[in-house]
This record gives C-alpha cells, structure tokens and sequence, in this order.
C-alpha cells in the first residue's frame, strides 16, 4: 500500500527501520530471555535523532507530528515492542509540560529528552487506581515554595530508569478528579525511590517498576499548568499517546506476519509448502487484511490529530483498540501457522504474541477505550438533536 | 582539528565478476556502497571531531556516481564530501589513484589527521593509505584498533597484529588506517539525512587539482593487471591428533623425513 507519505517521512520511517533491523532484531531475544533493559539501543536511537521527532524545533528536536512518530514508533514495534515500550515511555511522559508546561519547563526538560541524554517517565497509575484513575490517593502539599509529595505509584514504565517523572497527584482531596494536579519530579528529588523490577510475561526488556514518594519535596515551579489540571493534562496525555501504542502494534503484527508467511512457504507437509493449503492461506489473508485496515486507521487518525482538531480523544482511542485487539489475533495467528515451532522460543512469535496481551491493557484498556467511543457518540448524537 | 576521511565505493557483493578482457571489475548491476573498513574509518573521524572539535571532509575518486558514497557519508555527520571526478582518472592503479588523492588533500591546506580503512574489499590491497601518506611526506600508522590522544598534536596507537599489537606514539599530522576492531560505526541520524540530501558536492577534476594526464589515471599508473584468477586450492593437508608430547614427536618425526631439522 501507497500512503502517500512525503520524503522526509519516508526518510524517517526507513531509518527507524535500519534502527530495527540492524540493531534491534539481532538482540531482542537476549533482552527477553534475560529482562536487560536497552540502555545502548536508546542512546543508537538518540544518536540517530529519533527521541526528538515530536518535540519542536526551537527546543533541539525535529519538530515533526503525530504521523512521523507513528511512523517510528510502527518501524520500531516491527523489531520489539519491549524496545519501543521504553523508547515511547518517554514521550508519554514529556507530553505534559510539552502541551501544558511553562517556557522555564520547557527549557529546562525538552532538549535533554530531545537529545536523549534522558529518559522520562508517566505516573498515574496506582494499586487502587487503574482504570478508574481517579482514585488516585498520592498527595502534594503545598509548603511555602515547595510541593511535598506522598504516595505511591505502581507499574510504572521506565521507573528507576528514567531521570524525569510527570506524577499526578491530589492538590485537593476535596474536589475528587478536580483536585488533581501534574507534577514534574526528578529522581535526583530527596524522597523519591523505586520498587523491584516486576517480572512481566511480555515487553520484558522494558523496566516497570513502583515509584515511591515519601516526603518528596520538589520546588513549586515543578507544577505543571496550574493546580486541579491534573486529570485533563493526564487525559490529554493519553489522547496523543495512543496512536503511538496502536502504531506499535502495528508494526507487531507486521513483524508475525512476515514470519508467518515465510514459515508457510518454507515448512513442507503433506508434500507440499504448507501455504499451498487455503486452511493457511485464508489465516493470512485475514492477517492482512486485518492490519492493513488497522493501518489505515491509525495513519488517518495521526493525520487528524496533526490537524490540530479540539477535541480527538475518541479517534486517539480507535487508534489503539483497533489495531491493539488486531495484533493480539495477528500474533497468535502467526503462533497458530507456526505450529509446533511456533510455540518454542527459538522462533520469535512466541514473544510476539505475549507482547501483544499488555497493548490490549495498558494506557487505557481496550474496555475503557470502548467507553471513550461509546460516551464521545452519546455525546454527538446528543448535541445533534 | 582538520579531518579527512578517504572512501572507497565498492560493489556490495563478495561474488564479483570480472571482465575477461581488461580484467576489471564488473559494476553494472551490481549495488554500490561504502568499503565497510571505511565506515569504521569515517567513524573515528567522527569520533575525534566530536572529541576535539573540528571538521571532518569525505574524500574519494571514482566515477560521478561515486557522489552517492559521499552523500552517505553526510548522514553520519560528515562536514563535506569532495569527489575527484574526471576521465583521466580512469584506470588508476593504488599509485596514481593516491597520488591525485594527496593533490586533493594538499588542494584542502592539508589536514592533521587523514583516516583510510585497512583496505578495500574489492582490491584488497591495502596499498592506497599508506602511498598517500608517503606522497604527503607525514608518517602513517597502519592496522589502529585504538587511538588516544596523549598530547595536543599527539596520537598513541595500538596497532592489531597476528599475535598482539603494537603500541606506537605519532606525531599529527599523520595518516592512520583503521581496522574493524577500533569502533562501532553509528547509524545515520535524520537531521545529517536532510542536510545530505541537499548537499552540493564539489567535484574536482584534473585541472582543479593542477595535474597532468600523464600523472593520473592508466597512464599514471606503474602496474597493470595482467591476470585475475582465484588462488589455487590448498595442497594435501594432513592434521595429526593426540596428546602435546606424541604430536610434537610425530611433527619432529615428519619434519626430519622432509630434511626440514
């Protein structure tokens, strides 16, 4: 498929596949097997310009939309979704003080993440507060110039690893979901520290861990926008990021699909190449057609948001339940037509497919997801009448 | 920090063809790139510049669509790329092909440091480094698998051997070929991309570098290739087996049935 995609995307776009093929490829098994954290793969991909692709001009990255980091995001998710878990963590926590932050924030954060020097990191997440993120309990209270922050935020990508944290946390027990606010803490802030490493089924070169906040007191110009914007800069996050987690597993269930379709032309049974079978045949063709439509939604989505329309978070969120429900069938397909061999590690679609399972979960589960489409529809159809 | 990292483009295949009646290589249809030891020259350049500062030009001769090698050599960070480009250059042996190289370099003002790779894949001759050097009169250090800087103008350089490596102090400006060991060449990176593909590289002829016809190219050349074949088969080998002692009688016992002792 032609998705008339300009030069510079295109250029971007094969360079992050260089970026995977030679890279990462060769050494995602190794960083699944044994959960290594891909310290040198992010400082290839800084190298290589791709942590600056959404951030603008003026604070040292490339400026560029939506669509090019889906582009990366998809060409790097074709190699290990793990990896491109890590690399992406970054974004979800830069968007904040990208969308909301002060010039001084600006400043101070952007260049680094754009350089990749540092990593960064989102927390909102808490063990009592997953999908229904407003029963959030971390606190911050305001002391004189500083924030004092207490709670403690769970399964949280890139903890440990990351230098800079957007923690959202309650300004206001009072005011519930309104009483939320956005904060920037570095883990070089008296007070913070990290939990174990959890061990995880998939995307294990990634690192998740707990971040805890005991008396963590930050200056208060480390408040992003103003007090109570918390769960609408959070919600904001979300919308943007999600393309990016469908672009993922985009370039997921391309990686399976490649690998399924070269099994079948390879593995003789019966006397023949097993892809002479319809039985596989017909797996295939639904494989992708599947993603092929996926990728039409998540690029015409990215397209949109690059538009700048106010309001997009039902899109953003088609732009993850699809294609993420997509590569979790695509995967275990692929497992499925790989048969025996399929199951075993040597072959990479066992990884493939318990990569897939966490894209259904998190930055909003695909149930919730629903949700999203199913009130922003109410809510059209509502000011139609 | 002045830097000048000579390329070669080179067939992409180990399977080269040749031409049964001049002997040359057989380039048509057949995907060019950078000599791969380059990349890892090229690389070290990089790696000073980002180190010392200064400025890292790309230089190489070949035929107008060796500008291609350069614009790749721009996507790593290359300040420029010069391709020496005419038809008198045609037919150069390691000679003449480095003698018009150092015409090049002198064209430049000189550099303090020039990185070649240890030799190309496709002639394999190793040659071209260091006759540049000589033709510029500084010294050259062959085979770097590591450098470091232990004064402002002063380079201590291990060179890889068979069994070990030489450890070597050079004054700059010096001519350093490298081998593979040295480094982990980067990734293009997509700022460099853009900047490569805008780029205008200048390309100096034979007048543009103030020489004859008669300096360059085939008439400049000492050597012509007579004859290209592969080398012949190993003779019968024989591998002996056993503890230390018994294969050193064994080895004893045959090296004195050859009247080799």
């Amino acid at each position: 498929m032609d998705y008339l995609l300009t030069e510079e995307q295109t250029m971007l776009q094969e360079l992050a596949l260089q970026v995977a093929q030679e890279r990462i490829k060769p050494v995602r098994a190794e960083l699944d097997e044994k959960e290594i954290f891909p310290r040198d793969l992010m400082r290839e991909m800084a190298q290589a310009d791709l942590f600056g692709v959404i951030i603008p001009e003026e604070y040292g990255g490339l400026g560029l939309g939506c669509l090019e980091s889906c582009l990366v995001l998809e060409a790097i998710g074709s190699a290990c979704v793990g990896v491109g878990t890590t690399f992406a963590a970054t974004f979800l926590g830069a968007y904040p003080y990208l969308l909301y932050g002060s010039e001084e924030q600006k400043n101070r954060y952007l260049p680094v993440l754009a350089r990749g020097e540092q990593l960064a990191a989102f927390a909102l997440t808490e063990s009592q507060a997953g999908s229904d993120a407003g029963a959030i309990q971390t606190t911050a209270i305001r002391d004189g110039d500083s924030y004092v922050l207490n709670g403690t935020k769970q399964w949280i990508t890139n903890a440990g690893e990351a230098s800079i944290y957007t923690i959202i946390a309650l300004t206001d027990r009072t005011k519930g979901p309104r009483g939320a606010s956005a904060f920037i803490v570095e883990a070089t802030d008296p007070g913070i520290s990290f939990g174990k490493k959890e061990h995880k089924m998939g995307i294990r070169a990634s690192a998740t861990a707990e971040v805890i906040l005991q008396d963590c007191r930050i200056p208060a110009d480390r408040l992003i926008g103003k007090e109570g914007l918390g769960f609408i800069i959070a919600l904001r996050t979300l919308d943007y990021a999600r393309p990016g987690v469908g672009s993922l597993a985009l370039g997921l269930a391309q990686g399976a699909l490649e690998e399924a379709v070269l099994f079948a032309r390879e593995r003789q049974q019966f006397g023949q190449a097993i892809i002479s079978f319809q039985a596989i045949q017909h797996m295939l063709a639904n494989m992708a057609t599947n993603l092929e439509a996926a990728r039409a939604l998540v690029y015409a989505v990215a397209r949109y948001i690059d538009q700048k329309p106010r309001e997009f978070s039902k899109e953003g969120a088609m732009a993850k339940l699809f294609p993420t429900d997509m590569a979790m069938q695509v995967t275990t397909d692929a497992v499925q037509v790989l048969g025996g061999h399929g199951y075993m590690r040597e072959y990479p679609v066992e990884k493939m497919m318990r990569d897939a399972k966490i894209l259904q979960i998190f930055e909003g589960t695909n149930q919730i997801l629903r949700n999203i489409i199913g009130q922003a529809l109410n809510k059209e159809y509502t000011k139609k009448r | 920090m002045k830097i000048i990292v000579c390329v070669k483009q080179v067939p992409e295949t180990q399977d080269v063809r040749l031409d049964p009646v001049t002997h040359n290589l057989l380039r048509e249809g057949v995907k060019s790139i950078i000599n791969p030891f380059d990349l890892y020259a090229l690389e070290e350049g990089l790696r000073i510049r980002e180190q010392q500062g200064g400025t890292v030009t790309v230089l190489t001769m070949g035929p107008p669509q060796a500008e291609a090698a350069l614009r790749e050599a721009l996507t790593y960070g290359a300040d420029q790329g010069i391709l020496l480009s005419d038809r008198a250059f045609a037919g150069a042996d390691t000679w003449a092909t480095a003698f018009t190289l150092a015409a090049a370099v002198r064209k430049l003002g000189g550099a303090d440091v020039i990185f070649c790779g240890k030799q190309a894949i496709d002639g394999d001759t190793a040659q071209v480094g260091p006759e540049l050097a000589a033709f510029l009169d500084i010294p050259q250090v062959a085979w770097a698998r590591k450098l470091t800087f232990v004064g402002p103008e002063r380079l201590q350089v291990e060179r890889l051997l068979d069994h070990g490596y030489d450890l070597v102090e050079v004054q700059l400006p010096a001519l350093i070929t490298v081998v593979k060991e040295i480094n982990e060449p980067r990734l293009p990176s997509f700022k460099a991309k853009l900047k490569a593909k805008a780029a205008t590289i200048p390309v100096y002829s034979l007048s543009d570098l103030g020489l004859t016809e008669n300096q360059v190219g085939l008439k400049g050349s000492f050597t012509r290739v007579v004859r290209v074949f592969p080398p012949p088969a190993r003779g019968q080998r024989e591998i002996l087996q056993g503890a230390p002692e018994e294969l050193a009688a064994a080895l004893w016992g045959r090296l004195q049935q050859m009247h080799l002792r």
